[in-house]
């Protein structure tokens, strides 16, 4: 999923203050499962900033609604009849959420409550981490499923570099060692000849380097 | 001259280690700043003593004069320079473009490293590259040279002419695939080896019987690497701080046992121990003498452990 | 406002306390982060036989948001309402 962290609640006030009508719009999919925009920090949020206002003294009223996703428009026409109402939104789901409401509601200033980070899963109950960098053109079959791009520091294709200590990343002590993680699954998988095939130079064309990139299935359009 | 010896580029390192010599190194780290004179001083001080010269590449990340440009300047001087490409930094197209600037004022020797991570560095904010991997810049090196084309495929006009080398640590984990990881360095066109410092000379040792087991000691001149300790708190910093670092109890303990004036001088003769204890080991076949700051003992410790002086080729 | 948890170790639900702490603290920080103050809320640990230690709580919290003075945001709400 897509994995995305609060925005300091300093930063939000100062992009919102100027408004006197908010919507807060959470979304129901990977930002709920990473707790960062779901229902219940949308409603965590708007008491905060509600009492943050009041407390200045400003009169402005916050409301709060949450979609089952705000990447299709389907879910975002919902909130159709709200959103004249306001003269500002504040999206919690993530950049392409912000993005394609903002696409929606094109009269309407869109901002971005979280910070929108990386393509990841739970490891653990609040805590998520990386595992997928989208580089268009996977090689986890050749890695024994751990992804060189994502989870090495360095995107090594032949790893791990002479930094590697004891499996973890010269960076940081917490951070894994992909090439240890990759060697040491190749190992119980039997594979570890696998290690000694040179992989070939990156096509970074599949990657953003090439462009805004856009998937299209022909087979399904009209 | 030894008739037998088949050269590839005019580098004299190449034309040393093929002539059955051993091989003495050494590096010097660029100014942060645009004064050439602090780079050609250093390198003056060790011109008699080695082979020839490494030049850092932006080392542990830090933003420091080129080491292309540091390299033109000792090639003018006359001193046989090793050009260090890390690929943090740069793009293939700059990469391919670079080793063309080098190979265009005769540069004959390169160094493909990945690079320290920019977190070390002095701009931990910068984007990083790592367009291609070191492994992949070994290839592109013998590409240009032997096939004589761009990786796009175009042909190159006047192709380098470059002595490619790497790094290797035996000293970082995993430990086990260090010695594959040579043999994939070798396979892909890597024709001399710098390893990591030694200090722990029987893990050393350990693998380079691995690397011997796999025969490429043969096929590739290794360089044992060194660095002399200044004092205990170096020893212990390289111990405790420094990534792939391996430094054992005994050499900490030992600098440490002797007073703080004295531990300058223990380092160089442990230095010097080391490289007399690596001699003996069949496939180390030079020297990498790493002085960071300190290049005024590079004569001292290339005389004290029997190397000079350097073989005329 | 303020929580009331078992002692760190002998919660009945193993780490319901632990949970609770964190979120009291979570609350403090948006609290004060706004302007309403962090003392406001506080988690307080205490094993359900303590009669004496809870009362003793209760007051110390009583008197802390007595020195507090009101929730400012009440005084601009009842102007508000004027």
């Amino acid at each position: 999923m897509i994995v995305a962290s609060k925005k300091p609640i300093e930063e939000i006030i100062e992009t919102v203050q100027g408004s006197k009508r908010l919507l807060i719009v959470g979304c129901n999919e990977c930002v709920t499962v990473c707790e960062a925009g779901g229902k219940k920090e949308v409603g965590i949020l708007a008491s905060a900033l509600r009492m943050y206002f009041m407390n200045q003294g400003k009169d402005m009223t916050i409301d709060e609604a949450t979609l089952e996703r705000q990447c299709d428009k389907e879910y975002l026409e919902e909130i159709k009849h709200m959103v004249p109402n306001y003269d500002t939104i504040l999206s919690l789901a993530c950049g392409v959420g912000v993005q394609f409401m903002a696409e929606m509601y094109k009269d309407k200033p869109v901002l971005p409550g979280v910070n929108t980070t990386f393509m990841g899963a739970t490891l653990d109950r609040g805590m998520w981490g990386e595992r997928c960098a989208g580089c268009g053109q996977c090689i986890l079959a050749k890695t024994a499923a751990v992804c060189p791009v994502a989870r090495c520091a360095k995107r090594l294709f032949n790893g791990p570099c002479g930094g590697s200590t004891k499996g973890k990343c010269e960076i940081n002590p917490d951070t894994d060692c992909a090439w240890q993680l990759i060697i040491d699954r190749l190992k119980a998988l039997g594979r570890l000849d696998d290690y000694d095939e040179l992989m070939p130079i990156k096509d970074w064309s599949k990657d953003r380097a090439g462009g805004p990139r856009i998937v299209v299935r022909e087979d399904i359009r009209l | 001259m030894n008739q037998n010896i088949e050269l590839k580029t005019p580098s004299k390192l190449e034309k040393i280690l093929k002539s059955g010599h051993m091989a003495v190194t050494s590096e010097c780290g660029p100014p942060r700043g645009s004064d050439a004179d602090l780079i050609k001083k250093k390198a003056e001080i060790i011109r008699d003593y080695v082979d020839a010269i490494n030049i850092t590449d932006n080392q542990t990340s830090v933003t420091r004069l080129c080491s292309l440009a540091s390299c033109i300047h000792l090639k003018l001087m006359g001193i046989e320079p090793i050009l260090q490409m890390v690929v943090r930094d740069r793009n293939r197209i700059a990469l391919q473009s670079d080793i063309l600037g080098a190979a265009s004022f005769d540069i004959y020797n390169i160094l493909c490293l990945s690079g320290d991570h920019q977190s070390f560095g002095d701009n931990p904010t910068a984007q990083n590259v790592f367009d291609i991997d070191s492994m992949q810049l070994i290839q592109t090196v013998r590409h240009m040279r032997d096939e004589g084309k761009f990786l796009g495929g175009d042909n190159i006009v006047r192709p380098p002419k470059m002595f490619v080398g790497a790094a290797e640590n035996p000293f970082a984990d995993p430990f086990e695939i260090r010695a594959r990881r040579l043999a994939k360095k070798v396979r892909a066109g890597a024709e001399f080896i710098q390893t990591q410092c030694i200090y722990n000379v029987p893990k050393f040792k350990e693998w380079m019987k691995q690397v011997r087991d796999m025969g490429l000691h043969e096929r590739v001149f290794i360089l044992a690497g060194v660095t002399p300790l200044k004092s205990v708190g170096m020893a212990k910093y390289m111990k405790n701080k420094v990534p792939g670092m391996d430094v054992p109890d005994e050499i900490v303990k030992r600098i440490g046992g002797v007073p703080k004036e004295k531990q300058a001088e223990e380092g160089i003769k442990i230095c010097v121990e080391t490289i007399q204890e690596l001699k003996e080991v069949e496939g180390v076949k030079g020297f990498h003498i790493m002085a960071i700051e300190w290049e005024e003992k590079v004569p001292e410790i290339v005389e004290m452990a029997g190397l000079y002086p350097r073989p005329k080729v | 406002m303020y929580v009331v948890g078992c002692m760190e170790g002998d919660c009945r639900f193993k780490t319901g306390n632990l949970r609770a702490k964190k979120r009291v603290f979570q609350a403090k920080e948006i609290l004060e982060k706004v302007g309403i103050g962090g003392d406001r809320v506080e988690m307080f640990n205490l094993s359900s036989g303590e009669g004496p230690k809870f009362a003793e709580i209760a007051t110390e919290m009583t008197q802390r948001i007595k020195a507090l003075g009101p929730n400012p945001i009440k005084s601009k709400h009842v102007k508000k309402a004027a």
